[in-house]
C-alpha cells in the first residue's frame, strides 16, 4: 500500500509535552476550561472534607468483632453487628443446628454457578450437574433422607431465601421470556393475543401486588385443604412477572433483526424451531444482552418485596436483627453490609456479561 | 464425475424442473405480477432483466416461496406450493437463493455458515458436511478463510460463500437475486467468474441482473419484465441484436 520512498524520508515525531503525560491529561480533563477548573476545584474541596472523616470512622475508630457494649464506646462504626449476629442474618429461623446445611448448599450453588462461568463448560454434563445440584441442595434444605430431620419452608430465610427466589426467578424467567416474545411475533392470532394480552396484562401490575395475589388471593381459589407452598407461591409470581419484562427486551432483539437472516434461514430449508434455534435467537438474545441482564439484576433486588407476605429474605432477617435493642443503632453498619452483598452479587453479573458480550462477538 | 453428469443430462434435460402458470400476485391493492407463465427446463440458464420495480425480486421470490402468489400455479420439481409449509420447506431445500446483500450468518463462522443446511435439514453427519463444505469453498476459491466469520470478509468473498452456502444442499435449481449489485466492480468478476463455471456445470440458473455482458455469454434464454408482466423472451443473440417489443428496445438502449 504505502510507497516506500515516502516511508523512508518519513519522519514521526512525537505529540507535544503538554498533550501526553500527567500534565496532558489533568489539562485536557479536569482543566481544560474555567467552569470545568471551578469544578474540579469544588469537587477536591469536597472529597477533602468527606473523605478523611469516612475513612476514620469505617477503619480508624471502628470495632470490628465486639459486643455491643464496646460498641458503645467508640465513636467509629461498630462493624461487629454483623459478626455477632452472623447466623440469623444469613440463615433467619433455620434450625440453630441445622444451620450448616443451609451453609453447604450455597457453598454448593456458588461453586456450580462459577464453574457454569466458563463457556468451555456448556455442555450436556453442566445439566447433569445442575440436576445433581438441586436435587442435593432441596434435600440439604428441606431434610427428611439421611436421618436430616424435616424443615419446613416457612423456616427457610435469609441469604438462601433470597438466592433461590433470585435463581430460579432468573433461570425460569428467562426461557419464558424468550417463548412469550416469540409468542408475541407470532402469525397465529389466538397466540399472539394471548401474548400480548399476559404480557401487557403483567407489566401494568407492580410485583409487589402481583405478591399479595399470590399469598392471599390465590389460596381462595384453591378448594378446602389443598395448600401450595408460601414461598412457592412467592417463587411463582417473581418469575410470572419477570417473564414479561424478559419478553419484551427480546423482542427488542428480535426486531433488530434484518429481514435479509430470516429469508436466508428459510432458503435453506429450515423450519422454523431450527431457524430460530440456530439462526434467529443466538443473534437476537446476544444483542439484547446489556438490557436483558438489567432486567435480571432487578429480579434479583426485587426478591427483597417478598417480605410483604412474611417472607424473611436477608433483607428482613437483617431488620430483625436491628430490632434487637443491643443493636438498634447500628442500623448504618448493617445495611451498608448489606449493600456491598448485593452489590458484589450484582456486580458479579453485569461484569460476567459483558465478558460473556466481548466473548460472543465476531466482528460484525 | 462427467460421465455421470452426461447421463443425467441424457434422461432430465427437457423435463420442466419450475413450472409457473397464469401467476397473479398483488402486495395488498397493489398487482405486482401479473399472468406470468415461466417453464424452466433443467440445466437452462435464464437471465431476467428489467426496469427497477418490475417485479424481478418478486417473481424468484415466490419460486422459493418467500412471496406468497394469490393465484395460479407454481410447480417446482414436482412439488406444488401451497401453504402446506412441508412442501414449502422441501422445495427450498431444493432450490438455493442467492441475494443481493449476502444474508450469511454473522455469529456462525465461514464453515459453519456451509454445514448449516446439510447438517439440519439434509441430515448429514457433521465430518460429511464439512468435507463438502471445504470441497464447495475451494470450487469458490475461499478455503483458506473456512474458520474466519462473514464480518472479516469482503463483499465478494461473502458473496461466494453465499453461492457455496447454497450449493452445500446440493440444489436442483439456484436462484439469484442482483448478486454482483452491491460489489465493488473490481469483486463483481470474481462473483461473475464462480456463476460462469456453475453453469458450465450444467446447474439450472434463474439470474435477475444487470450484468448484460453475463447474459450475452452464459444465458440460454433472456426474459425481459416490466410493470409485473414478462414482454419479451428469447435467446440472447436475437434478443439483443432484434428486440421485438418497444419498451424492450427502449430498456437495452439505456443500460447498453
Ligand atoms: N413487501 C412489499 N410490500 C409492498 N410492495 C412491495 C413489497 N416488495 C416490493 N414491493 C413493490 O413491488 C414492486 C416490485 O418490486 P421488486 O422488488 O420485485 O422489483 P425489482 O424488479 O426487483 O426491482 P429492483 O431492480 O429495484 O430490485 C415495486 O414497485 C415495489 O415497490
Ligand atoms: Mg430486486
Amino acid at each position: 500500500m504505502s510507497n516506500p520512498t515516502t516511508k523512508a524520508t518519513r519522519e514521526f515525531l512525537k505529540p507535544p509535552v503538554t498533550e501526553v503525560g500527567v500534565i496532558g491529561w489533568l489539562r485536557s480533563n479536569l482543566f481544560n476550561n474555567w467552569y470545568n477548573s471551578l469544578l474540579t476545584v469544588i469537587v477536591m474541596l469536597l472529597f477533602w472534607q468527606l473523605i478523611p472523616p469516612a475513612f476514620s470512622w469505617a477503619f480508624v475508630n471502628s470495632v470490628w468483632n465486639t459486643s455491643a457494649e464496646v460498641c458503645r464506646e467508640t465513636d467509629g462504626a461498630c462493624w461487629s453487628v454483623i459478626p455477632q449476629n452472623i447466623n440469623f442474618i444469613f440463615f433467619g429461623f433455620f434450625p440453630e443446628d441445622q444451620q450448616w446445611r443451609p451453609g453447604l448448599a450455597m457453598v454448593l450453588l456458588i461453586a456450580l454457578v462459577v464453574y457454569s462461568k466458563n463457556r468451555n463448560h456448556w455442555k450436556k454434563s453442566l445439566g447433569i450437574y445442575w440436576l445433581i445440584n438441586l436435587v442435593v441442595m432441596a434435600s440439604l434444605m428441606y431434610g427428611g433422607i439421611f436421618g436430616l430431620p424435616v424443615v419446613e419452608t416457612d423456616q427457610w430465610s435469609g441469604l438462601p431465601l433470597t438466592f433461590m427466589l433470585a435463581l430460579f426467578g432468573i433461570v425460569a424467567a428467562y426461557p419464558i421470556g424468550v417463548i412469550l416474545a416469540l409468542g408475541r411475533q407470532s402469525k397465529m392470532p389466538a397466540i399472539k393475543t394471548l401474548c400480548v394480552v399476559y404480557i401487557e396484562m403483567i407489566r401494568g401490575v407492580p410485583l409487589i401486588s402481583l405478591l399479595f395475589m399470590s399469598s392471599v388471593m390465590f389460596p381462595l381459589f384453591l378448594p378446602d385443604g389443598v395448600t401450595l407452598d408460601k414461598v412457592l407461591r412467592a417463587q411463582a409470581a417473581i418469575i410470572l412477572f419477570s417473564a414479561a419484562y424478559v419478553a419484551e427486551v427480546v423482542r427488542g432483539g428480535l426486531q433488530a433483526m434484518s429481514r435479509g437472516q430470516f429469508e436466508a434461514a428459510d432458503s435453506l430449508g429450515l423450519n422454523y424451531n431450527q431457524s430460530m434455534r440456530l439462526i434467529i435467537l443466538p443473534q437476537a438474545l446476544k444483542i439484547v444482552i446489556p438490557p436483558t441482564v438489567g432486567v435480571l439484576l432487578s429480579v434479583f433486588k426485587d426478591t427483597s418485596l417478598v417480605v410483604i407476605i412474611a417472607l424473611y429474605d436477608v433483607l428482613k432477617t437483617t431488620k430483625v436483627t436491628l430490632s434487637n435493642p443491643k443493636w438498634t443503632s447500628y442500623s448504618t453498619e448493617a445495611y451498608i453490609f448489606l449493600a456491598v452483598l448485593y452489590f458484589i452479587c450484582c456486580y458479579a453479573m453485569s461484569s460476567y456479561s459483558r465478558k460473556l458480550e466481548k466473548e460472543l462477538h465476531t466482528g460484525h | 464425475m462427467n460421465e455421470t453428469q452426461a447421463q443425467t443430462d441424457d434422461t432430465s434435460a427437457g423435463t420442466p424442473i419450475i413450472e409457473v402458470s397464469s401467476m397473479h400476485k398483488w402486495y395488498g391493492d397493489f398487482h405486482v405480477l401479473s399472468d406470468i407463465n415461466l417453464q424452466v427446463k433443467s440445466q437452462e440458464r435464464i437471465v431476467i432483466c428489467g426496469p427497477s420495480g418490475s417485479g424481478k425480486s418478486t417473481l424468484i421470490r415466490c419460486i422459493n416461496r418467500l412471496e406468497e402468489h394469490q393465484r395460479g400455479q407454481i410447480i417446482v420439481n414436482g412439488t406444488e406450493l401451497t401453504n402446506d409449509i412441508k412442501n414449502i420447506e422441501k422445495v427450498r431445500a431444493e432450490v438455493g437463493m442467492v441475494f443481493q446483500h449476502f444474508n450469511l450468518f454473522p455469529h456462525l463462522t465461514i464453515i459453519e455458515n456451509l454445514t448449516l443446511g446439510p447438517i439440519w435439514v439434509r441430515k448429514t453427519p457433521k465430518k460429511e458436511a464439512e468435507e463438502m463444505a471445504m470441497m464447495y469453498l475451494e470450487k469458490v476459491h475461499i478455503a483458506e478463510q473456512a474458520e474466519k466469520f462473514p464480518g472479516q470478509l469482503s463483499g465478494g468473498q461473502q458473496q461466494r460463500v453465499a453461492i457455496a452456502r447454497s450449493l452445500c444442499m446440493k440444489p436442483q435449481v439456484m436462484l439469484f437475486d442482483e448478486p454482483t449489485s452491491a460489489l465493488d466492480p473490481e469483486m463483481i468478476k470474481e462473483v461473475l467468474d464462480v456463476m460462469i463455471d456453475l453453469a458450465e456445470e450444467g446447474m439450472t440458473m434463474l439470474v435477475v441482473t444487470h450484468e448484460m455482458g453475463f447474459a450475452k455469454s452464459v444465458a440460454d434464454r433472456v426474459m425481459f419484465m416490466d410493470e409485473g408482466q414478462i414482454v419479451e423472451q428469447n435467446n440472447p443473440h436475437d434478443f439483443f441484436d432484434n428486440p421485438q417489443h418497444e419498451r424492450t428496445k427502449l430498456f437495452l438502449s439505456q443500460i447498453l
